[in-house]
């Protein structure tokens, strides 16, 4: 069975909503990458230099990153040789099978951390305009369409207008928000966020932080003491420090995982807006240069677009042409 | 790190070729190698950098190269050169409406900072007295009227808004003829972030366009945008004619290649760099001095010119007599500090200088601006007599001064030691400057003085 038909069959044993979502989300991405590919491959004949050359352009052009583009590309030579592959086309479902590789990679830690008898506490970190605040609007919807009990708190104090943007959500969804002044201590709101939602038994803690960019000392010293405050005041929290990335973002995406990853111990990605064009290798280059996993993906602008991440659903969603095309042919 | 900034990595290239008095072609082949990596990691478009890399070794390769004394210097002349071609030849100025108001729209993808764009572009115009209207036309995001409106109001600049009920092409019509009407300079219309391939959503900004012509429609583009910066330039482009870019977030570590893929793809010039905060960081952008910053020749000019703006020249030279007669006191040391510090953030100079990032202690340095702060409070904390004869400083004096600056007399006798070194530091360059008559008079200075 080739791996195609592998991830078909594995697609179809899930939710038929959640495969369409990861379709339409990511139908430009998948348009734009698999017809440069399906083109080289049918352009040319012999597997050599020149092709693994334009495909590491194709790569890198939607964001794999150079370092984990050559590093793919180089896996693909090894298993080209040990499987004695000779035809360009082949290379379709073997290139699909070397990124399932590196995606399963950390499949194991990807949902999100509950804590089944209490308190779950999740951090919300990351750069300026990545969409912090709407993921965790999204994210409580959900929960409380699950039945639990969401309380939000509004630990960016900084941006003018954040308050008022989690507040909205809260009551668009109806749950409370724990709000101070603006301009007031994050450390403070995070510090009433837990206690309140200590007394009102709830059973989810959203904490949402200002952006900050990653070279900022001072800024990631006051989320490091965020972060201690949360340790401090409900052990075993937090769950879950999730660090939001732009799909748009590039090479930098890498380096602000890094960085926040030393401040606050990252335990996973939230990779926001990868409805649009070029978009979606990142999280290829996240899994492979930084072994964290991705964990949830925002794939449109509506409440329920965000999702947990699948690795056969973004495959079978990237490459669903090509896998469409085989099946014509056989 | 594990990926060097762009910088970093054609200085180590261009580091290879400086020595070398006669570059081959296969050199030339590995450097133009290094500098398609280090581009391509600094998220440049792989086809603007294709077209670069060729260009420059085209120019490198045929004749004008090879036939220069120093061919590495050459090398880089020319990748400078280019590099600065892409990014836009020369500065480029806002386009003014013959009447007044002066319509600009700000557009983009969400999250890349148009709104405060437009406070800060608010302030810009407040400081060259120019009185600006912002137009609250972002209508979908919680809250995006109300962040407007506090930016305005900490500016003290009118915010326009019908709420979030009403039409953003209503909004921005009704808020230019508002402008007009009460002869404001600029109209600044802040519009809600969208895609660029949403067909709907763009649909509303050429029917914006239409309503209210504005003067410019700048797209708002995050530096750390990756490949895809090329896609939604070309597509706002089309489907709006931009006239200009506005650059955010350039204060992060991002290597901003997204600079050159913008420019390179729409032509159009990028006006305004983001590079903090606050409502004062925007700066104009120079295509020259990026260029130099990206090859590491260090940002100098911006440097000078901020010490011109800063460095009271009258003074430089006042305090140029005093250290060469020795009458450099206190008071002095503390001018120079404030003058230093009104030059902006320590940090922010150091990474304005060349090769500071080959220096090693200097590269991660987290200059202690606390420091200067305590240094200031213990001069303040001194008698007028004090601060110009020092040699009075006993024991009980200094024990006043720690008390009243809230330090302690060891930061106190530390600061007196470091200002004595210095005096003594500064009588030997005088004695020098006056025993040979060959070097110039005046031999100690500051780098800032002119």
């Amino acid at each position: 069975m080739s791996f195609f038909q592998k991830l078909k069959e594995s697609v179809q044993q899930k939710t038929e909503t959640v495969t369409q979502k990861f379709m339409t989300g990511l139908s430009k991405t998948s348009h734009n990458f698999v017809s440069a590919i399906s083109d080289l491959f049918s352009r040319t004949n012999r597997i050599d230099e020149d092709l693994y050359e334009e495909l590491e352009e194709i790569l890198i052009g939607a964001d794999v990153g150079v370092k984990t583009t050559i590093d793919l590309v180089e896996r693909l030579r090894e298993e080209v040789k040990a499987r004695k592959i000779k035809e360009p086309a082949e290379l379709k479902s073997l290139l699909s099978e070397v990124i399932s590789e590196i995606l399963k990679r950390n499949e194991q830690e990807q949902h999100l951390r509950l804590n089944e008898d209490g308190l779950t506490v999740i951090l919300f970190v990351g750069v300026n305009g990545v969409g912090k605040t709407t993921t965790i609007g999204k994210l409580a919807h959900r929960f409380k369409n699950e039945g639990k009990k969401v309380i939000l708190a509004a630990g960016d104090t900084f941006r003018a207008g954040a308050i008022e943007q989690l507040e909205t959500w809260g009551q668009r969804i109806g749950v409370d928000v724990i709000r101070h002044q603006a301009g007031s201590d994050p450390a403070a709101v995070i510090y009433d966020g837990i206690h309140a939602a200590r007394s009102r038994k709830a059973d989810i803690l959203l904490c949402d932080t200002a952006g900050r960019l990653q070279n900022k000392v001072n800024l990631m010293e006051e989320l490091k003491k965020v972060h201690r405050v949360v340790q401090r005041e409900s052990p075993g929290a937090p769950h879950d420090v999730l660090l939001v990335l732009d799909a748009t973002t590039g090479q930098n995406a890498l380096v602000q995982a890094r960085q926040f990853g030393q401040a606050v111990n990252v335990s996973g990605i939230v990779l926001t807006k990868l409805d649009g064009t070029a978009k979606g290798g990142m999280v290829i280059a996240i899994n492979h240069e930084l072994n964290l996993p991705v964990k949830l993906v925002g794939l449109g602008e509506k409440a329920d677009d965000l999702q947990d991440f699948d690795s056969d659903q973004f495959l079978h969603a990237l490459f669903r042409d090509m896998i469409e095309a085989e099946e014509g042919n056989s | 790190m594990a990926f060097e900034g762009l910088s970093e990595r054609m200085q180590s290239i261009m580091r290879k070729l400086r020595g070398k008095g006669k570059v081959t072609e296969a050199d030339v082949k590995e450097a133009m190698r290094e500098v398609r990596l280090a581009l391509l990691e600094a998220d440049v478009n792989f086809r603007v950098v294709r077209d670069f890399v060729n260009r420059v070794k085209e120019r490198v390769v045929g004749q004008e190269v090879m036939r220069s004394l120093t061919p590495g210097q050459q090398v880089i002349k020319v990748v400078n050169e280019e590099l600065t071609q892409l990014m836009g030849g020369e500065r480029s100025k806002l386009n003014q409406a013959l009447r007044s108001p002066t319509v600009i729209m700000m557009v983009g993808l969400q999250g890349t900072g148009k709104t405060t764009s437009s406070g800060k572009l608010a302030r810009y115009f407040q400081k060259q007295n120019r009185r600006t209207l912002l137009v609250a036309g972002d209508v979908y995001r919680p809250a995006a009227i109300r962040q407007l409106e506090v930016l305005g109001e900490s500016l003290d600049t009118p915010v326009f808004s019908l709420g979030d009920q009403e039409s953003p092409v209503v909004i921005a019509r009704r808020g230019v003829e508002k402008a007009r009407e009460e002869g404001f300079d600029y109209v600044i219309i802040d519009t809600a972030g969208r895609l660029h391939i949403d067909e709907e959503m763009m649909g509303e900004l050429r029917k914006i366009r239409e309503q209210v012509s504005p003067d410019e429609i700048l797209l708002v583009v995050d530096a750390m945008t990756g490949q895809d910066a090329v896609n939604v330039a070309e597509s706002f482009n089309q489907q709006l004619g931009l006239t200009g870019v506005v650059l955010t977030k350039l204060d992060g570590d991002t290597r901003g290649g997204a600079a050159l893929s913008v420019k390179a793809v729409t032509d159009c010039p990028i006006k305004f760099v983001g590079t903090g905060e606050k409502t004062d960081a925007l700066e104009p952008f120079f295509p020259d001095r990026m260029a130099s910053r990206i090859l590491g020749m260090g940002d100098v000019l911006t440097l000078i010119e901020k010490a011109q703006s800063a460095v009271d020249q009258e003074k430089a030279r006042d305090l140029e007599r005093k250290m060469r007669t020795l009458t450099f006191t206190f008071d002095d040391f503390l001018d120079q500090l404030q003058q230093v510090r009104k030059m902006g953030p320590l940090e922010d100079m150091l990474s304005m200088l060349p090769d500071v990032g080959q220096m090693k202690g200097l590269k991660n340095v987290q200059v202690d601006e606390k420091q200067l702060v305590r240094v200031e409070a213990i001069i303040r904390s001194m008698t007028p007599q004090e601060k110009s004869h020092p040699e009075i400083l006993n024991a009980s004096r200094r024990k006043r001064i720690a008390r009243g600056s809230g330090t302690t007399v060891q930061d106190v006798n530390r600061l007196i030691k470091q200002f004595n070194d210095m005096k003594k530091m500064m009588k030997q360059f005088t004695q020098m400057a006056k025993g040979k008559k060959k070097k110039k008079r005046g031999g100690f200075r500051f780098p800032f003085m002119s």
